[in-house]
């Protein structure tokens, strides 16, 4: 799995990196994570709030932080990405 | 989320609710109860009054910061900033456009990392600069520190007073700007992708994850701001306790009274480069105000501080030139000094 966090080095998109980390260490999952903060880059995937997290090129957070749970939802079982 | 988990949230919040509107209702009492009967603090003294009123104060913004983030949070679950986007390109609105976009940057929780993506997406839909104006001068005057420091300190009048001509100066202030052919001062790569903006579909791409799932992390969020800001509203209320007892009253008035005209011009051009915390200058500007300031000047010179700030100023930079920089602030310095001086002849 790719996964991508969305962010131009605010707060807000630093504490979704360590979420994510964390959530990836905990369930052992199979994921490179890289963190862009160009900005150019960041509207190529349309989104106007930060940070946002994209799985696999598709986002599927953006503009603000989920909890732990709802990211291991999201990293696990995949119920909320088509 | 498992069952379980969903019937403690309403639990904890059909519980959390009623006690924080309860502690709200009778914080005066606790208060006076506190200080005056368990620190046995002198009510008549001085400095009795001032611990009474830092206590008394602080803890009933917090309260309100509390609440009002949350309720900002959840407005936004509801009516993300996508949605407004997609309703300002597809559809007719006969200059409304100006005013949903000034309602939005009202209700929409500031964020100064994220105006910049926010104005490449109103671009990159096609929206005119004026409306994307009204949206950027609003959003961090109206913001959810501002209106909780100002219901807590001010009341409800000057809260109203406060977020209504601030809405109302982003729907002019938008227009006229958007009058001025500004789109030439964009930064080049800007412009390029104002040539290719394209409509966008008539759906907004819709979080998967369900509400009552975000209910914790807005709350969560809710709390982080209070959080944040904790530290700058202490030390806010304390220095304006601190002066409240101590600095006589009308000692203002002699210097920033209304007859002297400068006086506003002068607060509005010393607010615009301050960034200050809008938490740490309000309970300031309240005993400013105690101590025979006009309100209207005082109102300008807030708005000034909260509304217009150099660090927004180079972070705009990456969008726009200088010189479109320079015309926005001046154009809403000015707007600024005439809304002053309009406080101070009304109210």
């Amino acid at each position: 799995m790719e996964i991508k966090i969305l962010g131009t080095g605010c707060p807000k998109c630093k504490s979704l990196e360590k979420a994510t980390r964390e959530v990836v260490a905990q369930n052992n999952i199979d994921a490179t994570i890289t963190k862009v903060e160009d900005i150019m880059e960041i509207m190529n995937f349309n989104v106007m709030t930060t940070p946002a997290l994209v799985v696999n090129g598709k986002v599927v957070v953006k503009g603000r932080i989920p909890s732990n749970d709802e990211l291991k939802q999201i990293l696990t079982n995949k119920i909320y990405i088509i | 989320m498992e069952k379980i988990k969903k019937n403690r949230l309403i639990l904890s919040l059909s519980a959390g609710l009623p006690a924080l509107i309860l502690l709200y209702h009778f914080l005066q009492r606790l208060v006076n109860y506190f200080t005056y009967n368990l620190l046995g603090l002198n009510p008549d003294s001085h400095f009795g009054t001032s611990v009474n009123f830092f206590f008394y104060d602080t803890i009933k913004i917090l309260i309100l910061l509390f609440v009002i983030s949350s309720l900002m949070g959840v407005i936004n679950a509801y009516f993300p900033i996508e949605r407004l986007r997609v309703y300002l390109t597809t559809r007719k609105l006969f200059g409304l456009q100006y005013v949903f976009a000034s309602f939005f940057g009202a209700i929409t929780p500031f964020c100064s990392c994220s105006s910049i993506p926010l104005f490449i997406g109103f671009v990159k839909g096609g929206i005119p600069l004026g409306v994307t104006f009204a949206f950027l001068i609003t959003s961090p005057l109206v913001n959810e520190v501002a209106v909780a420091m100002f219901l807590g300190l001010f009341g409800w009048k000057t809260t109203l007073i406060y977020a209504g001509s601030g809405i109302v100066m982003g729907i002019v202030g938008g227009f006229i700007l958007g009058k001025f052919n500004l789109d030439r001062y964009l930064s080049h790569w800007v412009k390029e992708l104002q040539a290719n903006s394209e409509k966008e579909a008539e759906n907004w791409e819709k979080e998967k994850t369900p509400f009552i799932d975000r209910l914790p992390a807005i709350i969560k969020e809710g709390w982080d701001i209070v959080s944040k800001v904790l530290i700058y509203v202490i030390i806010g209320i304390a220095i304006g306790a601190a002066m409240h007892g101590y600095v006589p009253e009308n000692f203002f008035a002699k210097y920033l009274s209304a007859e002297r005209w400068y006086a506003m011009p002068l607060a509005v051009l010393a607010g615009v480069p301050m960034y200050a915390n809008a938490a740490g200058i309000i309970p300031v500007i309240q005993v400013f105000v105690a101590k025979g300031v006009p309100l209207g000047t005082a109102l300008a010179f807030m708005m000034a501080v909260v509304g217009l700030s150099l660090p927004e100023a180079t972070l705009l930079k990456k969008v726009m030139t200088w010189k479109l920089i320079g015309i926005f602030f001046g154009t809403i310095s000015i707007f600024i000094i005439i809304l002053g001086y309009l406080f101070n002849w009304i109210l």
